[in-house]
């Protein structure tokens, strides 16, 4: 339970050494080693998606995976989207739609859009909620982020917004 | 986006921190040497602790301390009432650990503190509590028999009952020729923050000085009975307000934790951290609704109402929280609603039992008292085959009723008035848009196999109670400006709202405007956000300190020409006389060189004039009557708020609100066992709204009647998208089911609820 390892993986493009017990979560890892404290924890559990990130393009819970899983992968956390200052477009559409209130679950929902995006650039609004039908926000009601992923959609393909 | 702002669906300031990982939650504040807390909890719903043996806890390898009840070398203070203090609620206060007997599942009995709380858990398993259990209460009946006594020394489980009316309801009923009556259940489900609670407490006993990191919506209110808990002056306690992941009502009240934390962080000599775990939050953070309405009607044979009378119980929970009686309370007030309703009269009964403490959740006792009433009028609309718009219609209060004085519903609350405003108008403009003309015919059609039914409500909705809000507009000589506030931010987009009406008082870029709130280190005073009072109080004191602030520029403009202010004119950030101009920045600098600053304060005070939000929902559902389940087709809501400050966030309110109650009417529900378990004690049981199944969805805000109460005219907006959503999808789903005769009168509506119903009779 207690037995240290030592692990190697990518985070937001930089390689990460970390001194871990086996026990360590790759959540915990993320936000108390590495201090990339966007990913957020909001059940523990895998319910409630707010802990989503990309582990080699894939959405995973970080809550339910244990950082030692986490070798020699390339993990992008919402600190990663942005280029420097720039948002993403992702981001940016969550901001011109309005879909976000408090924010505590929108990294979450916002690394799930990423790799809903990658594999399904054109979707429907059914796609969408469908996809982002395993996380969970108290605030907005959902409409604004499904209005927000399509426009993010919209802007990858170079569609008028 | 250029002035006015005011009106206009400008981008929120707080995104751009929140989208790229760079807000500070309270989780994410790390402070040197700090350690953390986690709670052993009450496995038992009623029990008495025998004995705590904490040794093996104890000497866990990066355990620092572990204690309960007897540890504390302190008076353990009284959780503190703050709303709806009724009399006799004094007997069932809780104090913040449990000492001799446990009430509820989920009641702090020990603490330990840990360098991570990876072995703060593994401390709690090995925490030893010999337990006597005791027989569990888990219903206001078994309260009311009294055979078990939760607090001995209170005599009873009544926490307090009253009664509450006006004119005379027995002559109502007696000369009536219509009555009705039936009992109503809206279950147990609670506010479910995304962010769970948590707190860091830095005590330094020397100083002195209790600094409360994660703090929120109340926080001078809670900074006085911290400071009298821990016999500090209150200038010695800091509570500041980190982001913050949802409110709705559960976060930022005084809660065990508040003391707890700051308990540890003196016994242990640095900052201690906790966070509420899932698990936690569903048994330790307040719950809400969960009461028992019978009421009765009494009408004339063409639907005018004559009178209601009720009896009210609500399941409180094992202690009277800070919240005190304002769930019941509030949903005998509004019970009568935004109807004419001479006589009323409500037997309002607040019973204790082995559950999770109650308090506010957005809407608190208005979605109960809607549904209620709404689902109450339908039945009668159909007894006396009346349609349910014109039934509503022929009962509405007019523009020529108000406003209207509904009498002291709630004790101590003599004055409430309904302001002015346009009811039929907010009904008129819902049945228009949801297309209800097609509908009414048509209430339980088959189309594709599924049974369809249109249901609509009405409701009415106060604001902005409490005390006066503050707010400073401080300029800086390098052109930003500062706007503090007293109010806080629990997610809802606060800065970005104070900062449009700052902008356009001083006509400047919002860009340039920095919106600090919620901390006591910020300002002297404020009163906090609650009863969506944000927009109302700390705008208008924001407006006002901008008045102020033109004011001030004006004077200092004339100090710098020398001249008379007459000849001055303030416009677009700057004074102005014929071919020159001050701007803020450079009158901000001369008055540094005169040792002074360029700031205005400002206090908004609505001196308890309240305005109240009203409007009506509909809700098209089909119904398949072979597995019970119900799809939310269509939904659409009017409110009216006065004047819509952003009307993206106010859709943003009305439709987040709107989802919420839709979990409340199918899916939230706080399940006890007879021993007073909590059976839905995660998210797998728990089960919450999410993106699957929305219904189309149209909020509409309306402006047609500004609040006489504050400068800017606003209502409040938070609440009105929930408080109607059972009321609305009860009377959907029963109009499916008429020809099943099927009745809603208690929630949640789940598959299983529905099928039971329909195979009692035979469908």
């Amino acid at each position: 339970m207690t037995s240290n390892h030592r692990i190697t993986l990518t985070v937001n493009g930089q390689t990460q050494d970390c001194e871990i017990e086996a026990r360590l979560t790759l959540a915990d890892c993320l936000r108390e080693k590495l201090n990339l404290t966007g990913t957020h924890l909001g059940c523990e559990h895998g319910v409630c998606g707010a802990c989503t990130v990309l582990v080699d393009g894939a959405a995973v819970r970080s809550c339910l995976m244990f950082a030692v899983q986490a070798q020699d992968t390339d993990i992008k956390t919402v600190e990663g989207l942005a280029d420097g200052d720039q948002l993403s477009d992702l981001q940016q559409a969550f901001h011109d739609n309005f879909a976000l209130q408090c924010g505590f679950c929108t990294p979450g929902f916002m690394t799930t859009a990423e790799a809903f995006l990658s594999e399904n650039p054109t979707p429907t609004r059914a796609e969408v909620q469908s996809a982002i039908s395993g996380n969970i926000c108290r605030c907005t009601g959902y409409v604004s982020i499904i209005d927000a992923i399509l426009d993010a959609a919209a802007r990858h393909r170079g569609d008028a917004t | 986006m250029n002035a006015p702002y005011i009106g206009q669906s400008v981008k929120r300031l707080e995104d751009q921190r929140l989208l790229t990982g760079a807000g500070r939650y309270i989780d994410d504040i790390k402070l040197p040497g700090m350690l953390v807390m986690a709670i052993y909890r009450s496995p038992h719903a009623h029990a008495r602790i025998r004995g705590i043996d904490l040794t093996a806890a104890r000497a866990v390898p990066g355990v620092t301390d572990v204690f309960a009840a007897n540890d504390i070398d302190m008076n353990l203070p009284e959780i503190p009432l703050r709303l709806a203090p009724f009399d006799g609620f004094e007997r069932f206060l809780q104090r913040p650990i449990a000492a001799n007997k446990a009430r509820y599942v989920g009641e702090p009995v020990a603490v330990v503190i840990a360098t991570d709380r990876y072995i703060a858990e593994d401390a709690l398993g090995l925490i030893e509590v010999d337990f006597e259990p005791l027989p569990a209460i888990t219903t206001v009946d078994q309260a009311a028999a009294g055979d078990t006594l939760i607090h001995e020394d209170a005599g009873e489980n009544m926490g307090t009952r009253y009664t509450v009316g006006r004119g005379d309801t027995d002559k109502a009923f007696a000369d009536a020729p219509y009555t009705r009556r039936e009992r109503f259940v809206t279950n147990r489900h609670g506010a479910v923050p995304m962010e769970t609670r948590g707190l860091i407490a830095e005590f330094e006993p020397d100083i002195p000085l209790l600094r409360l990191h994660g703090a929120t919506k109340v926080n001078f209110f809670n900074r006085r009975h911290l400071a009298a808990a821990f016999d500090l002056p209150e200038t010695a306690v800091e509570l500041i307000e980190t982001d913050v992941g949802g409110g709705f009502g559960a976060r930022g009240e005084l809660y065990p934790e508040d003391y707890l934390v700051p308990i540890s962080s003196r016994r242990a000599g640095c900052p201690v951290k906790w966070i509420e775990d899932r698990r936690e939050n569903l048994t330790a953070t307040n719950h809400s609704r969960d009461i028992v309405c019978d009421v009765e009607i009494a009408a004339t044979e063409d639907g005018c109402i004559l009178g209601m009378r009720a009896i009210v119980q609500g399941d409180m929970g094992a202690y009277i929280r800070t919240n005190g009686g304002v769930v019941p309370s509030k949903a005998a007030q509004f019970l009568p609603g935004p109807y004419r309703v001479p006589d009323f009269s409500c037997d309002v009964q607040f019973l204790i039992t082995n559950k999770t403490p109650v308090g506010t959740f957005r809407g608190p006792g208005r979605f109960e008292a809607n549904f209620c009433r709404e689902r109450l009028l339908d039945m009668m609309a159909a007894d006396l085959g009346i349609d349910p718009a014109e039934l509503r219609h022929r009962n509405l209060m007019e523009p020529a009723d108000l406003p209207y004085r509904i009498g002291e519903l709630v004790p101590g609350d003599p004055d409430a008035t309904f302001d002015r405003g346009n009811y039929p108008s907010a009904l008129n403009r819902l049945l228009d848009e949801v297309g209800y003309d097609d509908w009414k015919d048509r209430q339980g059609d088959i189309i594709d196999g599924r049974t369809h039914g249109l249901g609509i409500a009405c409701f009415i909705e106060s604001s902005a109670a409490g005390p006066p809000e503050s707010a400073t507009i401080t300029i800086r000589p390098d052109g930003r400006t500062e706007i503090r506030t007293g109010a806080s931010s629990v997610g809802q987009g606060t800065e970005t709202g104070l900062a449009q009406i700052c902008a356009d008082g001083l006509g400047i870029d919002i860009a340039t405007i920095d919106v600090f709130h919620g901390s006591t280190t910020l300002v002297e005073t404020g009163g906090g956000t609650f009863h969506s009072r944000n927009t109302v109080m700390a705008g208008n004191a924001t407006r006002i300190a901008a008045d102020a602030l033109r004011d001030r520029a004006l004077d200092l403009g004339a100090l710098r020409w020398n001249c008379e202010t007459a000849g001055l004119d303030y416009r677009d950030g700057a004074v102005r006389r014929s071919g020159e101009s001050l701007s803020l920045a450079e009158l901000a600098t001369f008055a540094e060189t005169r040792g002074e600053r360029l700031f205005a304060d400002a206090t908004f005070d609505n001196e308890k004039k309240l305005s109240y939000s009203y409007g009506a929902h509909a809700a098209l559902v089909a119904v398949d009557v072979a597995t019970g389940m119900v799809e939310v087709k269509k939904y659409v809501l009017t409110e009216e708020i006065g004047r819509a400050l952003n009307p993206a966030m106010v859709q943003g309110q009305a439709i987040g609100g709107l989802v919420q109650g839709l979990g409340g009417t199918f899916l939230d529900h706080m399940v006890y066992d007879d021993d007073g378990q909590l059976l839905t004690g995660s998210f797998a049981d728990y089960l919450l709204p999410t993106s699957d199944g929305l219904p189309e969805i149209t909020a509409i805000a309306l402006e047609e009647s500004p609040s006489e109460f504050n400068l800017m005219g606003f209502k409040g907006a938070g609440e009105g998208g929930i408080v109607a959503v059972a009321a609305a999808v009860g009377n959907a789903v029963s109009h499916a089911l008429c020809a099943h005769d099927i009745s809603i009168t208690e929630l949640p509506i789940t598959p299983d609820s529905l099928r039971k119903a329909l195979r009692d009779i035979g469908a």
